[in-house]
């Protein structure tokens, strides 16, 4: 009996063409899949690259709990924490590569490709959405010509989910390139644009 | 040379501080930059130094640098701690916020600083850790837990190592009362702390910042280089979050500092037990070590003078969202919800009729104004199935949703669960999914129970006040079934918006809608 047959006889096929795609997938933000690796090519050269982990590798290797300082430098130093980053660093503090891996991938703000070269973070929490976040969210997205959660085929700007800034009594709020805006309407919004497209 | 205090808190920088500070040091004035005082609607706040106290400008932009420094600006608000939002708070922990520059050690000593440290190093652990337990003080970050009890189990743990951990992750919607402290008056987190580290016999201490703080990483580590001598041989280490929510659990939190993927431990041990590498540990918020010198310093009974039934001391509440008058508002346990969002929080600030608030962040309950009667009380709260949780609570008006922030909720959850337990993993995705068929109205049979062999599926069509059912039900199971509270208390918001908010699903509403 073939696997069509079974499947005939059992009814999957049925089930897999008739439901729905969406279904089938995870309804939640793509922030979820933020992690995933774009493509784009490393500045450094990799003799560059390695020289740069094993000098801050050996900053970290005195104290406790190394890993997560070691990589917000990496990733400010280098722009992201690459893949081929990751062996260096787990030879350097005696890890597996899995579990450097794992604590990339768990934490948001990890990226394992560079981002754009602006990135405007929005946030998305209760206290932005009362005061309006949805509609400004949708605008944003219009505006900068990215939807939440990509980088623009450009790699010009990059549009990221926040939730709270812990500004919550004048939202929507953002950080563009690490800078704190509040209170963003439509002008906020065109002055954003503005700033991102230079 | 004129002094003015422009503030350079986060909020008030994302408001334009920055520009104000700059053209009033360009016209002549001496500009001291202090934290935020706390109300955000008259930001960028400038105060101006005369022979009659600090006279306040605001909101002022940067053009109006000259008419403020020749006092004829139309915005003036007179002595601030005079306007009605400030005059009826009780400042114990924020009385210095805003007022002096966040990184002079003079000003803190100045306005009272080092004293509750002095006062504990002149006393044995066990005393120090008595008077906390007199205060009542309880936990800051939501649970409520009796700090003196956690302080007490770290004390009697054996070991030679002992850390305290201050979690600084504030990461629930609606609440920024740690990230304006660390911004406005850090040197009283670090002398809380120092005072738990001498309490419980800890000589090294975490302060773990989200790293969406960014102002606040900066002045806490510089505060913490200033004062290394104040506090020795107790020292301090500033670690900075990569966006984990959860981490804001403590448990996570332990594990991130240890340089894992920041996901919950099973309790007990409890961390008082075996904590940070294993060793005895006390992970307070900064709210509840920064009530330690005030507690100290003006004796145990002043702090617990102030309160409502258990709930000890003053507690800093934060109205956001849609409201007029936001801010930070410290004030005795006790104040009612109604009094904070109408007569103090003016409403909201579009005008228009306030339909919910939300306490306690992210996995707080929904109250309509027809439960605005119930007090700030843990145990009040935790009564309607609600919790005070971080304090912040979050106004909406009437054009909200509800049926979209109860999906929003187990969204957020979704996105933010480390994955552990399983009634959390899949249930907020699960959680996702039914509220979105109970919103388009139920469902139909799919194709598989459309088979002839599944005799056992419903005859019916599942309508709405089946997918309710079904909602409810993973709600109790996410509830009684997950190892944190991320999990555990993502039902707080669903269930309060389908029972306060029937309609907003398309459900009949039991009683009309309670407002």
């Amino acid at each position: 009996m073939g696997a069509a047959e079974i499947g005939g006889k059992f009814g999957w096929e049925a089930m897999a063409s008739n439901l729905p795609a969406a279904a089938l997938r995870v309804t939640v933000t793509s922030r979820l899949r933020r992690n995933v690796a774009k493509p784009a090519s490393m500045q450094q050269a990799p003799e560059t690259m390695a020289a740069e982990i094993a000098r801050i590798v050996a900053l970290h290797l005195g104290r406790r709990g190394p890993l997560l300082p070691l990589l917000h430098d990496v990733q400010a130093a280098l722009g992201c924490i690459p893949d081929e980053a990751v062996p260096a660093i787990a030879h350097g503090l005696n890890l597996s590569r899995a579990e450097v891996h794992g604590v990339i991938t768990f934490y948001h703000d990890f990226r394992r490709a560079p981002a754009a070269r602006h990135v405007v973070r929005l946030c998305r929490a209760e206290a932005c959405q009362a005061r309006g976040g949805v509609v400004i969210e949708a605008q944003a997205a219009r505006r900068l010509g990215v939807s939440m959660g990509e980088t623009r085929a450009d790699g010009q700007v990059s549009l990221e989910a926040a939730f709270c800034l812990g500004l919550c009594a004048t939202g929507p709020n953002a950080l563009v390139d690490g800078r704190p805006i509040s209170r963003i309407d439509e002008a906020a919004l065109e002055a954003i644009a503005t700033k991102v497209e230079a | 040379m004129t002094r003015v205090f422009v503030s350079a808190d986060m909020a008030s920088v994302a408001l334009g501080a920055d520009e104000v500070a700059e053209a009033l040091a360009k016209a002549g004035a001496e500009v001291v930059r202090t934290g935020s005082r706390g109300l955000f609607s008259v930001e960028p706040l400038v105060e101006v130094e005369t022979d009659v106290g600090r006279i306040g400008f605001g909101p002022v932009t940067a053009a109006d640098a000259e008419r403020i420094l020749a006092g004829e600006h139309p915005n003036r608000l007179g002595d601030v701690g005079a306007l009605p939002f400030f005059a009826r708070q009780t400042r114990l922990t924020f009385a210095r916020c805003g007022v002096i520059d966040p990184l002079s050690l003079e000003d803190y000593v100045d306005h009272g600083g080092w004293k509750g440290l002095a006062a504990a190093l002149a006393l044995a652990p066990a005393e120090v850790v008595d008077r906390i337990d007199a205060s009542g003080l309880r936990g800051r970050g939501g649970a409520g837990f009796p700090a003196g009890i956690k302080w007490r189990t770290a004390l009697q743990s054996p070991g030679v190592e002992k850390f305290i951990v201050c979690n600084a992750d504030e990461g629930d919607s609606g609440t920024f009362a740690d990230r304006m402290l660390m911004e406005g008056d850090p040197f009283l987190l670090i002398e809380g702390m120092a005072i738990a580290g001498h309490a419980v016999g800890a000589r090294k201490g975490y302060v773990y910042i989200r790293s969406e703080y960014l102002f606040a990483v900066n002045v806490i580590r510089r505060a913490v280089e200033l004062s290394c001598d104040m506090v020795a041989p107790f020292e301090i280490e500033v670690r900075v979050g990569a966006g984990a929510y959860v981490c804001g659990e403590e448990t996570s939190l332990l594990d991130s500092i240890e340089g894992k993927r920041g996901q919950v431990r099973a309790k007990p041990p409890l961390p008082a037990h075996a904590g940070l590498f294993g060793a005895p540990t006390v992970v307070n918020n900064v709210l509840t070590l920064a009530a330690a010198p005030f507690i100290l310093s003006e004796g145990p009974q002043a702090y617990a003078a102030l309160g409502h039934g258990r709930s000890r001391g003053t507690v800093a509440i934060q109205l956001a969202g849609n409201v007029k008058y936001g801010g930070l508002f410290e004030c005795p346990f006790g104040i009612t919800l109604g009094e904070l969002v109408n007569d103090i929080g003016g409403g909201a600030e579009s005008g228009r009729p306030v339909r919910a608030v939300q306490v306690g962040g992210p996995l707080g309950a929904y109250f309509p104004p027809s439960m605005f009667h119930l007090p700030f009380d843990y145990e009040a709260l935790a009564e309607v199935d609600g919790l005070i949780g971080h304090a912040g609570v979050v106004v909406f008006d009437d054009t909200v949703d509800m049926a979209a922030m109860a999906r929003f909720a187990m969204e957020f959850c979704a996105i933010e669960s480390c994955g552990k337990c399983t009634p959390c993993r899949i249930g907020s995705v699960r959680g996702v999914e039914t509220i979105d068929r109970l919103i388009a109205g139920g469902r139909a049979k799919d194709p598989v129970e459309a088979l002839a062999q599944m005799r056992n599926a419903h005859a019916e069509l599942r309508g709405r006040e089946a997918e309710a059912a079904i909602l409810r039900d993973l709600c109790e199971t996410m509830r009684y079934g997950s190892l944190c509270a991320l999990g555990g208390f993502t039902p707080f918001p669903v269930l309060s918006a389908l029972t306060y908010f029937p309609q907003d699903f398309g459900l009949a509403s039991k009683t009309a809608e309670l407002v």
